[in-house]
C-alpha cells in the first residue's frame, strides 16, 4: 500500500506525461501481480461499487477526529474531496504497517459492503489505525471511488505495453471488460493482460471504441472535399458494441459495462446475426410510428433498470442503429477503410433483415454547402447533429488527438442559448476546491400571479465552460455579493449575466421553471448585459415548443 | 449587551477596531488620527494614518513601506498610557516585529492578537500568552484540517528536495511571501547545498531582518551572480507573483514549489500547477488557535478574518462566549494578503527621523513592565 500511495503522490504532483509514464513504469516493474492488478484497475478508471455509504464514512471520520459533524462538513466544504478531508482530520496513527494493496482491498475494503453499520465503522477505524497518512488518503480514495490523479486509461495502457513489450492496442483490447464495477482483478488477470501475444485469443470482448473529435469550424475550412466523407446523423442515445462470437452475443457500453441484460430485445435480434461479427452502433429508444428517436429521458428509464419488465419494454422500444462493422466472419477488419467496412455492413444488415437492427443512413451530399442545409434538419429529426467519417479511414482507438488531419468528426448543432442571471453558487471539487465554480441560473418570469413585479426563476445548474481566469473573477464576484449562506451554497445578489448553452429542452413537471435543459454549460460571461435584459421563461418555453 | 458588563474596550467602527478609552484604532483600514499597528503586513499596516504606534522591531519595515510617517515605537512589554487606556505590545510570533496589543482599562484587559502563530520561528520573538478577559483572534486557518508538522521535519524535506534538484542540475524555486515566510525559509535552509538567490522584493526584507540582528544565511541577488554555471545548484526565493513570469526565464530548467499553509490542500497545489507544495505557514493552525485562546483564559473571544463562523460556533459549544468582528484583514483564501508587498518606491529612511514630542500617541508608563502587573485573569 505504501508503494501505491507513493505512486499516487508522485502522479499527483507530476505535471508532465513523461514523468507520469516513468512513475507508472517504475511502480509496475516492482509490484507483485496481485497488487498490480488492482493498481491497473483503479488507475485506468475502474470504480467498484462503493462498499461504505458516504454518510457512514463521514460519521466514522468525525468520530475518529473527535469533531462534531457540522465541523466535518465545513472541512469538506473547504477541501472539496471526501477522501482527503478524512485523511487530514484523522489523528496521527501510532503504529502503522505496510499492507499490500490487494490485501487492503480484498480484506479491508470489499468485505465492508455486507456488514451492518456498526461493524463497518469498526472496520474503518481498524484500517485507519494501521495506515500512515499517505496510505490513508489512498485507502479513502479506494472507497469513495473518485480517483482523479491525472492518469488516463490510455496512459496506463501505454505503461503496461512498454513494460510487457506487447502492442498497446492489444493491451487496450484485453482491457475491455477489465474495469467493470463488479470486477475483482486477480494476479492471473493482470498476467493475462500483460502476457506476450498469442494469435488465438478467444473472447467475448469488444474492441476499444473509436471516438470523434468536435468540429469547431465549418468543414470546408479543413476537411477537403465533401465527397471524401461518409456523413451520418449523430443520435442522442447510448453508444454500444454488439459482439457475436461462438454462438452467443454480448452488448457492451462505452463505459466497459456489459449491458446485455438490460436490452433483451437486442439480444433476441442478435440471435439472427452471423457468428464472428462485431457491430458498433447506437442503442436508442425508437418510435416506429413516426420513425424517429424517443427522447433521451425515455432511454434513461430503461438504463435505470437491470431487469426490465414487459410494460417498460413496450413503452420504450429499443433499436440498435449500426454505424460500423469491426469484425466480420471472425476477422478483425478495423484496418480496412471505412468504405469497405460500410459496404460489408450494408450487406449484413440487409441479410439479417430485423426491424430492431437499423442501418445508420448515409447522407448523400456533393458539397459542404448542401450539407450545411441538411444539418439544419437535425433538430427536427431528433438528432444532435452530424457525424463525418473519412471514407478511407481505418477504425482507430480512442480519441486520437495527435492526428492533425482527423478522421472522425462530430459536427453538432449550435447549442440553443439564453442569457441568464447567476443566483446561487457552490464550491467546486478537485482542483477547483474552495473556489465557487458551480452555479445556478435563473430567467425572468413575467407572469407572476402574486404581483406586477417580474421575478427570477431558477432553471439550470452549470459548472463548466469558464477559463481559470474567468472562474477567479466570478469567484471574487460571488464572495463580494453574497446575500446568504446555506451550508456550502451561497445566495448571490442577482446581477451577473451569463450566456448558457444547452443541447435540448423539454417540458418538465419536476422543475420549478417547468422546463428541463440537457447538457447546460456556460458559453460566456456577459459583463456587458444588465440583468434586466436577461431572457424570460416565455422565450425558454418557446424553444421547447410550448407556451 | 447585559447591564452588568462594562463598556467594551474594543468596538468595530467603519475605519476599524476602535478603543474609545484611548481614542485610537488597532490596524485601521481607513485613515485615522491614531493607529496602533500589530505588524507591518500591508493588510494591517496601511497608508494615510496621522500617527502610528508599533513595536521597535517593526520600524525598519514600516518605514521602508510607508515612507516618512509619524511613528512611535515600543519595546515588547513596555507600557504606554493613551487616554484612559494602558497599552503594551507583546510578541505574536507571526513575523519580525509582530505584536499583540494589550489594552487595560480599570482592571479590564483586552488583547488583540493581530496575526499570530504558536510554532517556534527562529526569525522572530515567540508568541507570548497574555492573560486577558477579552481576546481578539484571527482565524486564517481556523479549521481542524489545518495542523502543521514540526518545522524541523518540514525543513529537512525542503533541503532534501533542494539537494535532489541540485544533483540533477536543476534550479530550485520556492515562492514565498517576501516578508516573513521568505526569511523563515532562509533561516532553515542548509547553505552547504548551493547558493541562495533572492528576488529583489525578498532581499529588501532580508536587510531589514539582518538590521534587527536576525541571523540569515548569505543571499545574493541574481544580478550579483557572475558565474551562471553556479546557478545550477541554486535555491531561488521569490514572491508568488513571479510564478510563470519572465523573471524566472534566466534560471533555465527549474523545479518549483510554494511555501504556504494553503498547500495543505491538494486542490490548491494542483490549481497552481506546482511541482511541490510545502505546508509552511506564519499563522496558527487549528490546535494552535485553540491552545492560544484557552491559555489566555479569556471568557469572551472575538474572531476576525478567516474561518470565522466555524471557530465562533466551536467556541460557543465549548463554553466560551465567541463572537465575530467583520474586519478587512486578509482574505479567506489567500495567505497572499499577508505578504504581497507593493513595490516600495518611496524608500523611507530606515533610521527614522526623531519623533517630535507632540506627535507621540501616548506616554510611556515609567517603571514596571506589563509582566509584573498581570494579576487579573478572566473568570
Amino acid at each position: 500500500m505504501k508503494a501505491f500511495a507513493a505512486l499516487y503522490t508522485e502522479l499527483d504532483s507530476a505535471t508532465s506525461t513523461q514523468r507520469k509514464l516513468a512513475a507508472l513504469g517504475r511502480y509496475f516493474a516492482q509490484a507483485a501481480p496481485a497488487n498490480a492488478a488492482w493498481a491497473t484497475y483503479f488507475l485506468a478508471g475502474g470504480k467498484p461499487r462503493q462498499s461504505v455509504k458516504s454518510s457512514a464514512l463521514r460519521f466514522a471520520a468525525a468520530e475518529a477526529a473527535a469533531i462534531p459533524e457540522w465541523l466535518f462538513e465545513e472541512c469538506y466544504d473547504a477541501v472539496g474531496d471526501m477522501a482527503e478531508t478524512i485523511a487530514l482530520l484523522l489523528p496521527d496513527a501510532s503504529e502503522t504497517s505496510d499492507i499490500p494493496l490487494a490485501e487492503c482491498i480484498t480484506t479491508l475494503i470489499l468485505p465492508l459492503r455486507l456488514l451492518p453499520l456498526e461493524a463497518q465503522m469498526a472496520g474503518l477505524r481498524t484500517a485507519w489505525s494501521r495506515l500512515d497518512s499517505a496510505s490513508r488518503f489512498v485507502f479513502n480514495k479506494l472507497i469513495t471511488g473518485s480517483f482523479r490523479v491525472g492518469v488516463s486509461r490510455l496512459l496506463v495502457t501505454q505503461a503496461l505495453a512498454k513494460l510487457s513489450e506487447v502492442d498497446a492496442n492489444i493491451i487496450a483490447q484485453r482491457m475491455m471488460g477489465y474495469l467493470a464495477s463488479n470486477a475483482q482483478p486477480t494476479a492471473d488477470d493482470y498476467l493475462k493482460l500483460t502476457a506476450s501475444h498469442n494469435a488465438h485469443e478467444p473472447d467475448a470482448q469488444p474492441f476499444p471504441f473509436f471516438l470523434a473529435q468536435s468540429l469547431q469550424s465549418p468543414p470546408e475550412n479543413s476537411l477537403g472535399e465533401a465527397t471524401e466523407w461518409l456523413v451520418e446523423w449523430k443520435w442522442d442515445g447510448m453508444r454500444g458494441q454488439l459482439v457475436k462470437r461462438g454462438g452467443s452475443a454480448q452488448l457492451w457500453s462505452r463505459g466497459d459495462e456489459l449491458i446485455s441484460e438490460r436490452f433483451p430485445e437486442l439480444m433476441e435480434m442478435a440471435a439472427a446475426l452471423p457468428d464472428g461479427c462485431v457491430l458498433d452502433g447506437e442503442v436508442i429508444g425508437w418510435d416506429s410510428q413516426s420513425d424517429a428517436p424517443l427522447p433521451f429521458a425515455k432511454l434513461q428509464t430503461r438504463m435505470a433498470r437491470k431487469k426490465v419488465g414487459a410494460k417498460l419494454m413496450a413503452d420504450v422500444p429499443i433499436v440498435f442503429i449500426a454505424y460500423d462493422l469491426l469484425e466480420y466472419q471472425g476477422v478483425d477488419i478495423r484496418s480496412e477503410t471505412m468504405a469497405t467496412r460500410r459496404a460489408l455492413l450494408v450487406g449484413l444488415v440487409d441479410a439479417v433483415n430485423e426491424p430492431r437492427l437499423k442501418l445508420s443512413a448515409a447522407i448523400q451530399v456533393t458539397s459542404w454547402a448542401q450539407l450545411a442545409e441538411v444539418r439544419r434538419e437535425a433538430r427536427e429529426r431528433g438528432a444532435e447533429g452530424l457525424m463525418l467519417k473519412r471514407l478511407d479511414s481505418a477504425y482507430g482507438v480512442g480519441r486520437t488527438k495527435r492526428q492533425t488531419r482527423g478522421e472522425w468528426w462530430k459536427w453538432k448543432l449550435d447549442p440553443m442559448s439564453v442569457d441568464a442571471v447567476l443566483i446561487y453558487a457552490q464550491r467546486g471539487h478537485g482542483r477547483r476546491a474552495s473556489l465557487y465554480t458551480d452555479y445556478s441560473f435563473a430567467v425572468w418570469d413575467d407572469n407572476n400571479p402574486d404581483s406586477d413585479e417580474r421575478k427570477l426563476v431558477p432553471f439550470a445548474k452549470a459548472y463548466s465552460g469558464l477559463t481559470d481566469a474567468e472562474i477567479r473573477e466570478v469567484d471574487a464576484f460571488v464572495r463580494r455579493n453574497t446575500l446568504e449562506k446555506f451550508g456550502p451554497v451561497r445566495t448571490v445578489k442577482p446581477e451577473l449575466v451569463m450566456e448558457i448553452g444547452f443541447e435540448g429542452i423539454q417540458v418538465s413537471k419536476r422543475h420549478k421553471s417547468g422546463v428541463a435543459v440537457r447538457f447546460p454549460r456556460i458559453l460566456r460571461v456577459r459583463n456587458d448585459k444588465p440583468m434586466e435584459e436577461a431572457d424570460t421563461l416565455e422565450s425558454l418555453k418557446a424553444l421547447a415548443g410550448v407556451g | 449587551m447585559p447591564n452588568d458588563r462594562p463598556a467594551p474596550l474594543i468596538e468595530l467602527k467603519a475605519a476599524g477596531l476602535y478603543c474609545a478609552a484611548g481614542d485610537f484604532y488597532v490596524d485601521p483600514w481607513k485613515p485615522v488620527d491614531r493607529a496602533v499597528i500589530t505588524h507591518a503586513h500591508s493588510d494591517h499596516s496601511r497608508w494615510g494614518n496621522k500617527h502610528y504606534l508599533a513595536s521597535r522591531q517593526s520600524e525598519g519595515v514600516m518605514r521602508s513601506r510607508l515612507g516618512d510617517i509619524s511613528l512611535q515605537t515600543l519595546d515588547y512589554s513596555e507600557r504606554l498610557r493613551i487616554g484612559e487606556a494602558t497599552v503594551s505590545l507583546h510578541p505574536a510570533g507571526h513575523v519580525l516585529g509582530s505584536a499583540q496589543v494589550r489594552i487595560e482599562v480599570d482592571g479590564q484587559v483586552c488583547v488583540l492578537s493581530g496575526d499570530y502563530k504558536v510554532q517556534p520561528d527562529p526569525t522572530c520573538a515567540a508568541f507570548e500568552v497574555v492573560p486577558c478577559h477579552t481576546f481578539v483572534t484571527e482565524s486564517t486557518f481556523g479549521l481542524p484540517i489545518y495542523r502543521w508538522r514540526e518545522e524541523s521535519a518540514l525543513m529537512a524535506e525542503i533541503n532534501a528536495w533542494w539537494a535532489m534538484n541540485a544533483e540533477a542540475g536543476r534550479v530550485s524555486v520556492i515562492y514565498a511571501y517576501a516578508f516573513g515566510k521568505a526569511q523563515r525559509l532562509l533561516a532553515g535552509l542548509n547553505p552547504s547545498i548551493g547558493p541562495i538567490v533572492c528576488h529583489g522584493a525578498v532581499e529588501t526584507l532580508n536587510d531589514a531582518y539582518r538590521a534587527c540582528g536576525v541571523a540569515l544565511p548569505e543571499t545574493r541577488m541574481v544580478t550579483d551572480v557572475t558565474d551562471k554555471s553556479a546557478l545550477r545548484r541554486a535555491m531561488v526565493i521569490a514572491p508568488p507573483s513571479t510564478q510563470g513570469s519572465r523573471w524566472l526565464n534566466r534560471f533555465g530548467e527549474y523545479s518549483d514549489a510554494f511555501a504556504s499553509g494553503w498547500m495543505q490542500i491538494r486542490g490548491a497545489r494542483r490549481r497552481r500547477a506546482l511541482d511541490r507544495g510545502f505546508v509552511l505557514s506564519d499563522h496558527a493552525d487549528w490546535p494552535g488557535l485553540l491552545s492560544a485562546i484557552e491559555s489566555t483564559g479569556a471568557s469572551q473571544v472575538y474572531v476576525t478574518h478567516g474561518y470565522v463562523e466555524p471557530l465562533v460556533r466551536w467556541l460557543n459549544e465549548h463554553g466560551i462566549d465567541g463572537r465575530s468582528f467583520k474586519t478587512e484583514f486578509g482574505d479567506e483564501n489567500d495567505e497572499a494578503a499577508d505578504g504581497e508587498l507593493a513595490p516600495s518606491s518611496a524608500a523611507g529612511d530606515p533610521d527614522g527621523a526623531p519623533v517630535a514630542a507632540d506627535d507621540v500617541i501616548g506616554k510611556v508608563v515609567s517603571g514596571d513592565s506589563i509582566d509584573d502587573s498581570t494579576e487579573e485573569r478572566g473568570a
